[in-house]
This record gives C-alpha cells, sequence and structure tokens, in this order.
C-alpha cells in the first residue's frame, strides 16, 4: 500500500497535475458560475430619473474654473465651434471632449452614461435612457431659462411621458444645439441640362424631371442604401409626406397607443418609391453605396438629385459653391402643404452629471447668444432653436443654406415637421427598415410587404 | 521528508501557473459563465433583468431570420474551409515539387501574405476590388464581360459568395503553409520507393501525401470551420450582414443584438449555441483525426 502511493508521488508529477489541474479548473468554473448565478443581472430596479434643481439657472457656470466632459460626434464642426465660443466667453470654462462616430455613440450610450456620465453628450434614440433613468430630467431648467415659451413643435420629440414612453408629451429629457430638416438636394449644371428651371411644385413634376434625366443619360438619384443604414428611407418618408399628412406619421414614431406605419397613404408612397426603383432612376450599386460614397458621388456632379439634410448644407456650400441647390419634397396635390423630417441636433445631460447646471446654461447660451446662433447656420447650416421671434443670422442669398433656411420655415408654416421613421424604437432602422429597403431595391420584397414586415417588427420591439 | 519535499513543488508548479490560470478565470470562464447566466434572462444591459427561462433559446430556434444567420455560418464553411484545403493541398504539393526554385519562395510568400495583413484591412481592399467601379468588374468589362459587372457586396446572390472569397483568400496561405510543414515532415525514402516503383504524381499524392499528412489537415479543418461559425470581421468591414441579412452571420448577429438592439439576453443564447454548434462541428473532426492517427 505504501509502497504503490510513494509510487505514484515519484511516477510522475505531470499525472499529479493534470488531475489536480482538471480538479483545479473545474473548482473554478463552479466558483465563478455560482457568484455570477447568485443574482440577476442589471440593477435591482430602474432608477429614479434624477430631477434637476437648480437654486439660480442664471448662475450658470459660476466664476471657479470648471471642466465639463463632452461626448460628441465626430466629423461634425458644430459642437466645437460653439464650445470654443463658448469658452472664449466663459475663460472659466474648460471642455474635456471624447468624440465618436455616431455609430459607437449609439452602442456606448447606456453604459457611458451609467458608467462614467457626461455633462454634455450627443445621444440617440432617448426611449431607452430615459427608461433606464440615464438622462436628466429638464424641466427645471426649461422653466427657468423659458424654453417651455418657444414654439412646442422645437422640443416635441425630446418630451417623454414617464419609462420612456410615448414619446411627444411629458417631460423634457434632452436639447437640441440646433434642429435639422430633410428635404432634396439638385446639381444646378445639371438641372440646366434638363430644362429644370424652378424647383417642382408636385409630385408630377418631380417625377416628370426624374424621366427627363433618365432620358438625357444623367443619373436621377444618388441615395446610399448599402451597409448597416437603408437611405432609402429618405425618399420613401418624404413619398409618405406627399401622399399624406406627417400626424400619424409621429404618433407612429412617437409610439401612440394602435398607431400604425402601414397605411394607404402610406403604401402609396411605397408603391411610388418602388415605380422609380424600377425605371431605374437610382444606381444599379445603390445597396452597396454608403453615405460617405453618395456625397462624394454628388459633390462630385454624377446624379441629378440626393435625399439628405441641411446638416450637409455648409459642406455643399463649400464643395459645390453656387451649383447646389434644395427643395422640399413637393406635395402630390399642386397648393398642398409641405412636410419634412425634421430633428433637433439631440444632445442631454447624464442624470449623474458633475456640473449639471453649467451644461444647461451652455444650452441656453447656444439657442439665444446671437454669435452661437451664426455659428449653427454658418458652420451647421442648420436652424438654430429659440423663441419663435429671435433674431435670424444673415445668410449669403442664393447658397444652399440660404435655401434650407427659407424651407425651415415653410415646413413651420405648414406645421409639417415629422420625426425621422428610422427612430420609432431603437433597433427598428437596423432590424427592420434596412433589410427592407436593401430588399425591395433587389426586388425581393414589394411595398405592402415592406410596410407590413416593418409594423410587425415595430409591434414586436414594443412588446418584448 | 522525501513526500514534504513532493508536495512543495507542486505548490510552486501551481504559483507559477498560478498568474495565468487566474487570467484565464477572469477573461475566459467567468464570462463563459456569465453569458450563460445572461442566455436565462430578458436584460437590456442596465436596467433591471427578467427571467426568461428557456425563452431565448426558443426564439433562437424558431425564428426563421436567426436560423437562416446560422445557415449563412455553415453556407460560409464552403468558402472557409473546403475551398483553402483543397486549394491549399494542390498548391502544397505543386510548391513542393518546384521545392528547389526561387519560384517556390515567391509562392509561399505570395500565399502567405493575406495572414500578415490585418482583416480590417484587408476587408476595405476587398471592398473596394468588388465594387461597381472597382477592378474586379474593370477586368471583367475589359475582356467583354461587361454583362455579368455589378456591385458584388450589395447584390443578394453574389454578396455571401463575395465575403467568402475574401475570407478563403485569407485562410489559403495558412492551409498551405501547414501543409507544406506537413509534406517535409514525411520520410523522403517513402517518395523515392514510390517513384522506383513508377507512381505518377497522382499516385503519388493519394497513397503517401495524403495519408501523411492527416494531422494537419485535420488542424487546417479545425481551424477554418471554427473561423467560418465565428466569422465577424471581414463582414463587419465589407457589408455589415447586408444586404437584406444576406451575409449577417451570428458573430456580428450576437454583437448587434447585445449593443444595437439591447438584447443582451437574446445575444447570449445565440453565443451559447454557436459555441456548441462549434464545439458539435470541430470534436468529431478533433475525434476523426486522432482515431485514423492510431
Amino acid at each position: 500500500m505504501s509502497g504503490r502511493t510513494k509510487m505514484a508521488h515519484r511516477g510522475g508529477g505531470l499525472a499529479a497535475i493534470g488531475r489536480g489541474g482538471a480538479v483545479a479548473v473545474t473548482a473554478a468554473v463552479t466558483i465563478t458560475m455560482a457568484a455570477a448565478a447568485c443574482s440577476a443581472p442589471g440593477a435591482a430596479q430602474p432608477r429614479s430619473s434624477a430631477s434637476a434643481k437648480i437654486a439660480d439657472a442664471a448662475s450658470g457656470c459660476g466664476k471657479a474654473p470648471v471642466t465639463l466632459n463632452a461626448y460628441i460626434e465626430t466629423g461634425f464642426q458644430v459642437p466645437n465651434s460653439l464650445m470654443a465660443e463658448f469658452t472664449r466667453q466663459y475663460p472659466n470654462v474648460k471642455w474635456n471632449i471624447r468624440e465618436d462616430q455616431f455609430a459607437v455613440i449609439t452602442q456606448n450610450a447606456p453604459r457611458v452614461l451609467a458608467n462614467d456620465p457626461p455633462d454634455l453628450m450627443r445621444l440617440p434614440s432617448i426611449s431607452d435612457l430615459v427608461k433606464d433613468g440615464l438622462l436628466k430630467n429638464l424641466d427645471p431648467y426649461a422653466k427657468a431659462f423659458g424654453w417651455d415659451k418657444w414654439p412646442s413643435s422645437e422640443l416635441v420629440q425630446l418630451r417623454l411621458g414617464p419609462g420612456g414612453r410615448p414619446r411627444g408629451e411629458g417631460s423634457l429629457y434632452a436639447m437640441g444645439l440646433n434642429y435639422s430638416m430633410t428635404g432634396v438636394f439638385y446639381n444646378k449644371k445639371l438641372a440646366a441640362r434638363i430644362g429644370m428651371t424652378a424647383a417642382p411644385t408636385t409630385l408630377a413634376q418631380l417625377d416628370q424631371d426624374l424621366a427627363k434625366a433618365k432620358q438625357a443619360g444623367i443619373t436621377p438619384i444618388v441615395q446610399f442604401n448599402g451597409g448597416a443604414t437603408g437611405g432609402f428611407a429618405f425618399p420613401l418618408q418624404d413619398l409618405m409626406a406627399s401622399y399624406g399628412p406627417p400626424g400619424p406619421i409621429n404618433d407612429w414614431i412617437f409610439n401612440k397607443p394602435g398607431a400604425t406605419i402601414d397605411t394607404p397613404p402610406n403604401l402609396r408612397a411605397a408603391q411610388h418609391l418602388v415605380q422609380w426603383i424600377k425605371a431605374g432612376y437610382f444606381e444599379s450599386d445603390a445597396n452597396a453605396m454608403d453615405y460617405y460614397t453618395m456625397m462624394s458621388r454628388f459633390t462630385h456632379g454624377s446624379g441629378l438629385f440626393m435625399f439628405d439634410g441641411d446638416w450637409e448644407s455648409g459642406n455643399l456650400d463649400k464643395l459645390m459653391a453656387g451649383q447646389a441647390g434644395f427643395f422640399l419634397m413637393p406635395p402630390s396635390q399642386a397648393g398642398g402643404p409641405y412636410a419634412a423630417m425634421s430633428a433637433p441636433l439631440t444632445y442631454g445631460i447624464a442624470a449623474g452629471a458633475k456640473h449639471p447646471d453649467c451644461a444647461a446654461f451652455f444650452l441656453n447660451w447656444v439657442a439665444t447668444n446671437p454669435t452661437a446662433r451664426q455659428i449653427d447656420v454658418q458652420v451647421g447650416g442648420s436652424h438654430p432653436l429659440g423663441a419663435a421671434d429671435a433674431d435670424m443670422p444673415a445668410v449669403k442669398p442664393g447658397t444652399v443654406t440660404a435655401a434650407t433656411l427659407a424651407a425651415g420655415s415653410v415646413v413651420s408654416r405648414d406645421n409639417g415637421s415629422m420625426d425621422f421613421i428610422a427612430n420609432a424604437t431603437g433597433a427598428i432602422y437596423a432590424s427592420a427598415w434596412t433589410p427592407e429597403l436593401q430588399k425591395l431595391f433587389a426586388g425581393k420584397q414589394t411595398a405592402a410587404g415592406l410596410l407590413s414586415t416593418v409594423q410587425a417588427d415595430y409591434q414586436q420591439e414594443l412588446a418584448g | 521528508m522525501k513526500l514534504h519535499r513532493t508536495r512543495r513543488a507542486r505548490w510552486t508548479g501551481w504559483l507559477f501557473a498560478a498568474p495565468a490560470l487566474g487570467m484565464y478565470g477572469v477573461f475566459v470562464l467567468r464570462p463563459l459563465a456569465l453569458t450563460v447566466q445572461y442566455s436565462f434572462y430578458n436584460w437590456d444591459g442596465i436596467g433591471p433583468s427578467t427571467w426568461a427561462g428557456l425563452g431565448n433559446f426558443r426564439m433562437v430556434f424558431s425564428d426563421p431570420a436567426l436560423l437562416n444567420i446560422i445557415g449563412n455560418a455553415f453556407r460560409l464553411i464552403v468558402f472557409f474551409s473546403v475551398i483553402p484545403v483543397l486549394l491549399g493541398l494542390a498548391s502544397a504539393a505543386v510548391i513542393r515539387r518546384i521545392a528547389a526554385s526561387r519560384l517556390a519562395a515567391v509562392a509561399r510568400t505570395a500565399l502567405f501574405l493575406p495572414q500578415v495583413i490585418p482583416l480590417v484591412a484587408a476587408g476595405i481592399a476587398w471592398s473596394w476590388l468588388l465594387s461597381q467601379t472597382g477592378v474586379v468588374n474593370q477586368f471583367l468589362s475589359a475582356i467583354g464581360l461587361s454583362g455579368v459587372t455589378r456591385a458584388w457586396l450589395g447584390n443578394f446572390a453574389t454578396a455571401l459568395p463575395a465575403v467568402g472569397l475574401i475570407g478563403a483568400w485569407v485562410l489559403l496561405g495558412l492551409c498551405t503553409l501547414l501543409l507544406l510543414a506537413g509534406m517535409t515532415r514525411i520520410d523522403p525514402a517513402l517518395f523515392e520507393a514510390a517513384r522506383i516503383d513508377g507512381a505518377g504524381f497522382w499516385r503519388e499524392f493519394r497513397s503517401i501525401t495524403l495519408p501523411g499528412l492527416r494531422q494537419e489537415i485535420a488542424v487546417c479543418v479545425t481551424v477554418t470551420v471554427i473561423a467560418a461559425l465565428a466569422s465577424f470581421d471581414i463582414i463587419y468591414i465589407a457589408t455589415q450582414g447586408g444586404p437584406g441579412d444576406a451575409t449577417m452571420v451570428p458573430g456580428l448577429e450576437i454583437y448587434e443584438l447585445a449593443f444595437s438592439h439591447r438584447q443582451v439576453g437574446l445575444a447570449s443564447a445565440l453565443a451559447v449555441v454557436l459555441i456548441v454548434l462549434v464545439l458539435a462541428c470541430v470534436l468529431p473532426i478533433q475525434w476523426l483525426a486522432r482515431r485514423d492517427a492510431r
């Protein structure tokens, strides 16, 4: 017996480690499993959304040195220019800026807001963030600064009911640096070649221009629809606005009970888009084209129209000076009301932010300070927020920026502003609109099938 | 006394292994265990979670979209495994025949080069080559095939084969090199004997090279099958899973579900299923290789 024991011990460390190793690994797995399994993941209950409590809104950032943490979208100059100007006017405020692409911000948003809460952050769709109590309720600031006296349509998309639903009513959870609007950009040189002297005022006229361009061998529409973002959502929603009122579309985006995207006017819009596809108005590689390829092709003059937003106005004025124009999607009936996708460039304050008062003061300054408003227009090409009678910065006539700003007032006159259909739920763009629009372009989906599939996905997401 | 010393030696061994084991526990075992745990919950990654039981797994096996995504991974095996291993065998055999010439060294380097290039860079370069105006279409037009040119990565029918081609290009070099190394291990006397017996290239290949390479082929198949089933980077760069869901694979879908859709439970369930699928494919290969070796 003793001999055998000795043998085993002397016999080899390897065997011993083999056995002992197996035991140790099993133990490690068991321990980690047990440690992991003893509680459900996540917070025990939703955080209560911290309501801002401010003593005196006017005190703003005070006089002592303060450094604001900002998490912003890379590639857009507006926030950087605004922050630099703010520091020039309030030298005690410094910025600690982190930049990422929007897709990265979208994925990081909940974790960054929870673990490393910034004072100011570019935000994706905010419903889920409010549900998790990650954003500061801005109602007290709105009252103190008078944001609630601005035209209600400016901030309606940033209001949410308790728990994040429905959108479009309730407390204010984010602000905009400005608000952007979408429509149709066109190449003036190519327009002259097909004899297009004025922007179309009905959908039928737009159809004629498209047909003329096709006949003249000009690509009628440069539109991206590749990768993870289906850009055909732009023309589709514009066509929806052309065929029907924006109200039901907004209800759907705001998750009002019983709302549906699968309506007769929307079906006619989707069918119209299919006609455009079948007529060959888009480039054959649209499903492989990303946003930047589209921009590069349009600015190099390879197509007549492009459905996009006024965040590119400043850019186009620079790259295609005098050569680019803009018009709102025309209504289907002459003299009908205009509508457009319009959304604030959304920025919010984390519930756990260290300097919320100063961040709110900055947001108010962006909308009210004359220099800030000028930066918004000149650098961003977009409409500043603020009171209806606030001074509008002067812009050079004949520029794209002038055209988009003028279009903005048409949309507010007709009360035609809509949020983007891709923002109805957090995942609907990636999981429904993009793949279905890519199938639509490839002829693998019908207009009716597109809307019913998206609606089914929408209901599933709201239920889950 | 003796007993005491051996025991101490054993503890010293564990002490040396401890840092590695600690890392392994924290960065491999713990995430693995957490993934299994998360798969039983509905959770958005931040807020409170609710117990889901097997609901997420039922979803993985019943949702046609998710099943199609798993199917895509298996379709990729053709491009990531079958083609590189077969072509690898052929090119290794040819390179070995011309081993002495300078051409062999050039061929070896050219084939292995894709392994050195970061996958992201390879993905970007290939998405340019395969674009509507890319070199592939320019070449096709030049030889009078302008009728078949298309945006290869944006077309429902060709997107999956196109990303498969990128994978095959990357993995061919690895397989060739492994197989070539295996061939040099085979006793040259065997080849000599075969030649004296009058065996031709084919006979030599089938009777000596192939049986001698069993282990290497098993390694190639294992590595490439895992690369196919767990593919992520090439597809993320080249197509993002599009158009539609034509090139969506489990690896990318797990990432999308967890970080974009914030369905951490469903993402974890799909990850667990993926682990099981990989094991189910790889273990039989290993077992076969080992049995044959005996």
